[in-house]
Order: structure tokens, then sequence, then C-alpha cells
């Protein structure tokens, strides 16, 4: 089965889009954004709205439809294959699997001063009533905030015996925090304790395949809450204990 | 206008235990200084530039007197003795020393009186310009006063010459108010960088170069709009007083400036944070600066519902350690912001409350109101109705400073229409709604004012508390934000240094005793 986007009906592949051209508004501003969504491949093009917002800078709206489509069917993705478990199923895992406290670090590292998303995941208070890492019995949680050097990072890890260790990376501009990312397996691989943690990225930007690329275990992008991180893992962990 | 009959009992205690817990943390402020304030002494005598190594000359300096001196005496007596000693200009003297011709504390240092004496005639050149600056900008307002509510957006391009451009885009668009963020992890750098830049992460490099670039440009608009464009920078981090130096010479008019902001999220260490903001705050009193604080940070981490009486109690101290830097009223931006999660029943209603009873406990204070972001998550039209909620809010309760939420929140730094549509967002609700916050009375003892005798209720608790355990110790037991910092942790502990019984800072001095007499 193909498809394409869908506006009213099925296969009318309607899309919109919107954008600044550094021109004049005018007639000819918006004939050239028709031609831009042209280029895109948009079929009927239809400026909806067009306005200068400031001298030489113009905006518009244009709605088109795409002409091709795609097969679902034919699209490959890596994706966390593990279930998500609830808190207390989680707890319960551990109670039973390990007969100590699972040690979880964190951080926004690098250069990045966001802590959204770490303090989504982790935090007592978790995120849109998610709980976080913090609540959980048997978890012991450490959230080391924002711009925490790798370096700085790898030593808590080792202080605090860390099991999990938890990157965040929010906002990135010139792909800063690949590079960072990147570092940051450099490092655990020199200090040789890469394959004695859980090595887990997470953000807005971030997926799972683009995590597994850079040589991280997982990676958990939008949507993902305390609960899908620790189920995996706590799965995980147990997964490698059994086969040793 | 007073609609929430708040209990006047409460904010009076509240005031006091925030006297009270400031006295603590002021009596250590006065025996110490840092590195940063010693740099900014530098700076106000007028020394700048770079060494061979990029190094600021302030630093090297500082550095010097670290290695070779004692800096609890101030670096004041070291460049007095040196220029007394030397017999040459506070000019002459630098440009000889980045040749190392000359040192800086090989000499037999002079008394009080008579490095301020030495002194004097460099100093009153810097405060003449700062205080030219301050005319300048009263006389613009004056003839273009300013609006109940200032509308504020962010450039952050990198590139301090493509943020003139979105700047000026964006105050032709209705901005009043430009503020250039700076570069991700600058606040963590212990020197401020020098000249023009066109490079950075997340935002543009804070350099005395780039503020003038960017104050001409918006001079111009200024002019061209007929409205004084605003433009702001951070005297947060690791070089807070710094900066305000800069900030000063350079004509800024709003500095984001928190007495603990740099402890709870930046990791700098407490009595860092505590000695540089005092001095920085200093100046910004003498610059006729408006500071902005960051309380919304606190509901960007924790629970924005039921964190709200943290938010109101560091407001307390940060209106009480203003009051210790002698800023009147009218420069404390206190900062609070739009966080709660929409969809709890009457969040509206919550946010109303809390913006009200900022504004009747700090009438005077240009209150800065920070947008929604917590609870943004990349669905633009959802945001754009998010901000739209906001922009009603800030009008019904006549905020100050109104920084406004972008719909491209958490996806990346503003495109110019997504800057240009938020302006046109809020100038609609603006007009629409002009006079609808004198419209409206409140329900006595309806969800608004229940709200907000609660919040007051539960800030005077904690400012108890926090007056008990001191400040220090509440910070380390993770009072705001949930964030647990140590007395002696963070960064930047090495650059604070118990003054000696001899410490002189002639600039400090000055400045004091200028606003005392005012």
């Amino acid at each position: 089965m193909k498809i394409k986007p869908y506006g009213d009906t099925l296969n009318d592949g309607k899309v919109e889009i919107s954008f600044t051209l550094p021109f004049e508004y005018g007639e000819v501003g918006i004939e050239a954004a028709k031609n831009i969504a042209k280029q895109m491949g948009l079929m009927d093009p239809q400026v909806v709205h067009a306005e200068s917002i400031y001298e030489g800078f113009s905006f518009y709206v244009i709605y088109g439809a795409v002409p091709f489509s795609v097969d679902p069917e034919m699209i490959h993705i890596q994706e966390i294959k593990t279930p998500t478990f609830s808190r207390e199923e989680i707890e319960d895992l551990i109670e039973k699997e390990f007969n100590r406290d699972l040690v979880f670090i964190g951080a926004s590292t690098g250069t990045d001063a966001h802590t959204v998303g770490i303090d989504a995941i982790m935090n007592m208070k978790g995120f849109s009533g998610h709980y976080g890492l913090e609540r959980y019995k048997h978890i012991k949680a450490y959230n080391l905030g924002s711009q925490v050097l790798n370096e700085e990072f790898v030593k808590q890890a080792k202080l605090l015996k860390a099991d999990v260790l938890l990157v965040s990376q929010t906002v990135t501009q010139k792909d800063v925090h690949l590079k960072n990312l990147i570092e940051l397996v450099e490092l655990l691989e020199a200090e040789k304790i890469r394959d004695k943690v859980l090595l887990i990225a997470g953000g807005a930007r971030i997926s799972h395949e683009l995590a597994k690329e850079l040589g991280y275990d997982a990676g958990f992008g939008p949507k993902k809450y305390a609960e899908d991180v620790a189920s995996f893992a706590v799965l995980e962990l147990i997964r490698r204990k059994k086969e040793n | 206008m007073k609609k929430l009959h708040l209990n006047q009992d409460n904010i009076d205690a509240c005031r006091l235990y925030a006297t009270q817990i400031t006295d603590d943390v002021q009596h250590f402020i006065y025996q110490h200084t840092t590195v940063a304030v010693e740099r900014s002494v530098c700076r106000m005598l007028g020394i700048d530039g770079i060494d061979e190594f990029d190094v600021p000359i302030p630093n090297v300096m500082v550095d010097d007197v670290l290695k070779n001196g004692d800096l609890s005496l101030g670096i004041s007596s070291y460049i007095a003795s040196a220029l007394e000693h030397l017999g040459i200009s506070l000019d002459e003297f630098v440009k000889q020393y980045n040749l190392k011709k000359v040192k800086l504390c090989d000499y037999p240092l002079l008394t009080p009186t008579q490095i301020k004496k030495t002194l004097q005639p460099y100093l009153e050149k810097s405060l003449a310009l700062i205080k030219k600056n301050k005319l300048e900008r009263e006389k613009i307002i004056r003839e273009f006063p300013v609006k109940k509510t200032e509308i504020y957006v962010i450039v952050a391009t990198g590139n301090i010459y493509e943020d003139v451009i979105q700047a000026k885009s964006a105050a032709k668009a209705g901005a009043d108010i430009i503020a250039v963020i700076r570069s991700t992890g600058q606040s963590l750098l212990d020197y401020v960088p020098y000249g023009i830049t066109t490079e950075g992460f997340g935002g543009t490099y804070a350099t005395q170069a780039n503020f003038k670039i960017m104050r001409q440009a918006l001079d111009e608009v200024s002019k061209e709009e007929h409205r004084y464009i605003k433009l702001v920078n951070y005297a947060s981090g690791l070089c807070m007083p710094e900066i305000a130096v800069m900030a000063a010479f350079e004509r800024l008019d709003i500095l984001l400036n928190d007495s603990m902001y740099g402890i709870i999220f930046r990791d700098i260490n407490m009595q860092r944070t505590f000695i540089d903001q005092y001095f920085s705050r200093l100046i910004n009193a003498y610059a006729g600066i408006i500071i902005n604080t960051g309380e919304d940070n606190y509901l960007t981490t924790s629970d924005a519902f039921s964190e709200a009486h943290t938010v109101l109690a560091s407001q307390f101290i940060n209106e009480e350690f203003a009051k210790r830097a002698l800023l009147k009223e009218e420069l404390m931006g206190l900062g609070h912001a739009f966080e709660i999660e929409p969809m709890i029943e009457n969040s509206f209603l919550y946010e109303i409350a809390q913006a009200q009873m900022a504004r009747e406990i700090f009438p005077n204070a240009p209150l800065k109101y920070m947008p929604p972001t917590k609870h943004i998550n990349g669905n633009i039209f959802k945001a754009y109705m998010q901000n739209t909620m906001f922009n009603i809010a800030t009008t019904l309760t006549g905020q100050s400073i109104h920084l406004l939420g972008m719909m491209t929140e958490a996806i990346h730094t503003p495109f110019m229409s997504d800057r240009f549509l938020a302006i046109e967002n809020a100038k609609i609700i603006q007009t629409a709604m002009k006079d609808l916050g004198d419209e409206i009375d409140y329900k006595p003892n309806g969800i608004i004012q229940t709200r907000a005798q609660e919040v007051l209720l539960n800030a005077k608790t904690i400012l108890k508390e926090i007056k008990e355990n001191t400040l220090f110790h509440s910070l380390e037991n993770g009072v705001f934000a949930n964030v647990k910092r140590s007395f002696t942790g963070g960064k930047g502990l090495d650059g604070v240094i118990k003054k000696h019984v001899n410490y002189i800072n002639v600039v400090q001095d000055a400045i004091k005793e200028e606003l005392n007499e005012n």
C-alpha cells in the first residue's frame, strides 16, 4: 500500500509550507515563492498568504500537493524492541533480579544548558504525569544537571559506580551535539568502562537509530518517559547479567 | 489596582524575612572580593584589550597580582602604586606592561588616600561616560515614553552582523526590547571574549565590541520608529560585574542579573556568585540599567503549579539584594513565568493569580514575564495558541517586560518569521484587550484570589525556613528548583578572596558614595 499526505480526500497529497524569502514583498516575490514550491515538487502550489516582514524580506504560506507517495512496508527503522513496564513492575523486576539498587546518572553534557530533557526523565516529579527515576524504588538516580563536561561525567560515573549513563542533548546548532556525543563514547572506551555501563542518549533530535550509529546502546526521542528508559535499561541489564 | 486583597501582614512578613536572610549573606559579601570584581575595577579604570595570547589585559593583571602580589589588598593598590612609582599615565603603563617592559607588583604600596588620588582621573572619566549614557537614555525616553508593556524578543544567530538584521526586523515589526543571547557556555568562561565575533553556538558572544555594534543599530531604528529600542545582555555567570561595566559603557538598558541563578543553574560557587552579583548590581544602579531576575527557571526545572511559592520567595530575596546594591525599584525587573501544564483544569486562572499577585506585591518593579517553554513540544500550532494565552495573561495583569514565546521553541533559535508572527500575536492581544484588565474584578474568595493567598502564605513559610537555616544552608538543601549546591562546590571558588584590612576598591567607594548621596 502506498500513501500520500492527506488533506481531506485520500491521495490528494496536500501539504502546507511556510518560509521567508530575502526579497521585497510584491508580485515578483510571490512568483518566486511559488517557483520554490514547484521546485520542491509541489503540484499546483497556491500562495495563500504573503506579506513583508522587513525591508527586503517577505513571508509566505503555501498550499500544494505532492505527486509522489511512499510504501510504509518498504521502510525499515531500528526500534527499541523491549516492552514498556509500569514503575511498579520495574521496581519489582529490580527487586527480583538484583539484590542491590541500580545506579543511574544523567546530565545534559557539553555546552548544552538545557535541563528540560534530563529533568523530564530523572526528576521526582517527572513530566506530564510520568514520574521521574528519582521516585523509583531500587533506583539511585543522580541528575548532574547541565553543561557537564564529558570528562566530569565519566569521572562521576566511575565514582558512583553507575550502571546506566543518561546523556541529554536538547538544543543544537551546527551539529555540536553529535561531536559531543561521540566524544563521550571515545572517553568511555579510553577509560575502559564502555562495556561496563549502559549508555543511553536522549533529546528532541535523538532517535534510536542515530544513537546506535554513534555507539550508544539506545536512544530516546520525544514522547518517551522515565518508564520507557527504565524498562529498556533494566531488561538490558538483566539480559547482560544472564549472558555472563 | 488591587484586585486580590492580599494579606498585607503576610507581605510584610515576607519582606522582613528577606531582609534577615540577606543580612547574613551581605555580611559575608562585605568581607570578600573576587577575581571578577577586581577585573571590573581594571575595566572601570579604562583598562581594556588583550595580550599576544588573546587573554584580556584585566585577566592578565589580576592573575599577576594573584601570583606576585596580594589580591586581598585590591588591584587598585597595585595599579596606583605602579603609576605613581613609574610616573607615567595609565595608558602608557598598559602599553608598556603589555610589552613586558614594566611590572605591576614591584613597587612600595601607596596609602589609601594616595591610591584614590592617583586613580581618580581615570575613574572619573569612566563615571562621566556612564553618566552621559544614563542621561542620554533618560532624554530619549522622555521623548519617546516607555509603554506599559514592552515587547521583548531574542536574537541568537552567533554572528553579530546577522543579529543586527534580525534585531532591526524585530524592532520594525514592533519589538521594544532586543536581547542578544550569548553563545552557549559563555557563562562558564572566567573572562570576557574580546572584539567583534561572527561565530557562536546557540548565540553570540557578549563582547564590548558586539555591544557597540548592536547599540548603534538599535539607535538607528529608534530614530526611524520614534520608539526607544532597548538592548539586553547577560550579566550572569563568572563575569557578572565585568559585563555590567561593559554594558554601562555601551548604554545597554537591561541585564539579566540574578542573585542566585548562577548558583542553581550553572553550578557556579555560591560565595563567588553572591559577591559578584553585589558589585555588578552596584554598577547597574549607577548606570540606570534594569536588572532581570531568573525565577522563571525554577518553573522549567520543577513543577510550576506546586513550586509557585518558591518564585515569590525568590523575588523577595532578589528584591532585598537589589536594595542592598542601591538599585531603585524602577530598575528591579523581577522575573516569573507562564509554565503551568495547560491541561490542568483552570491552569489559566492560576497563571492569572500568580501574575496579578506579582504585580500587586511589586507595584513599581518592571516585572519580567517569561513565556511557556516547558510544555511546548514541537507542535508549532499548539505552541502558537499557548503563547496567545500567555499574551492575554500579560495584558490582563499589566506585566512590564513581555518576553514573547516562539512557536518554534525547543526546535531551533527563532527564524525571522517566527519572531514576526509572535510579535503580531502580542500586538493583536495588546490592542484587542487593551483595557480589559481595568474592567475585571476577581470574585471575592474565588479560585484566583484563593490561589494567590495560598502562594503568598507558602512563600512566607519557606522564607521563614530559609531565615532559620540561613540562605547558604538552604541552597545546600535544594530549596530552589530542587537543586542542591554546596558552599564550597561549583565553579569559581578559587576566585574568591577574603579582603585584607587594608583592602581598597576605588570604584566601589566612589559609586556607593555617589549613590548614597542621591
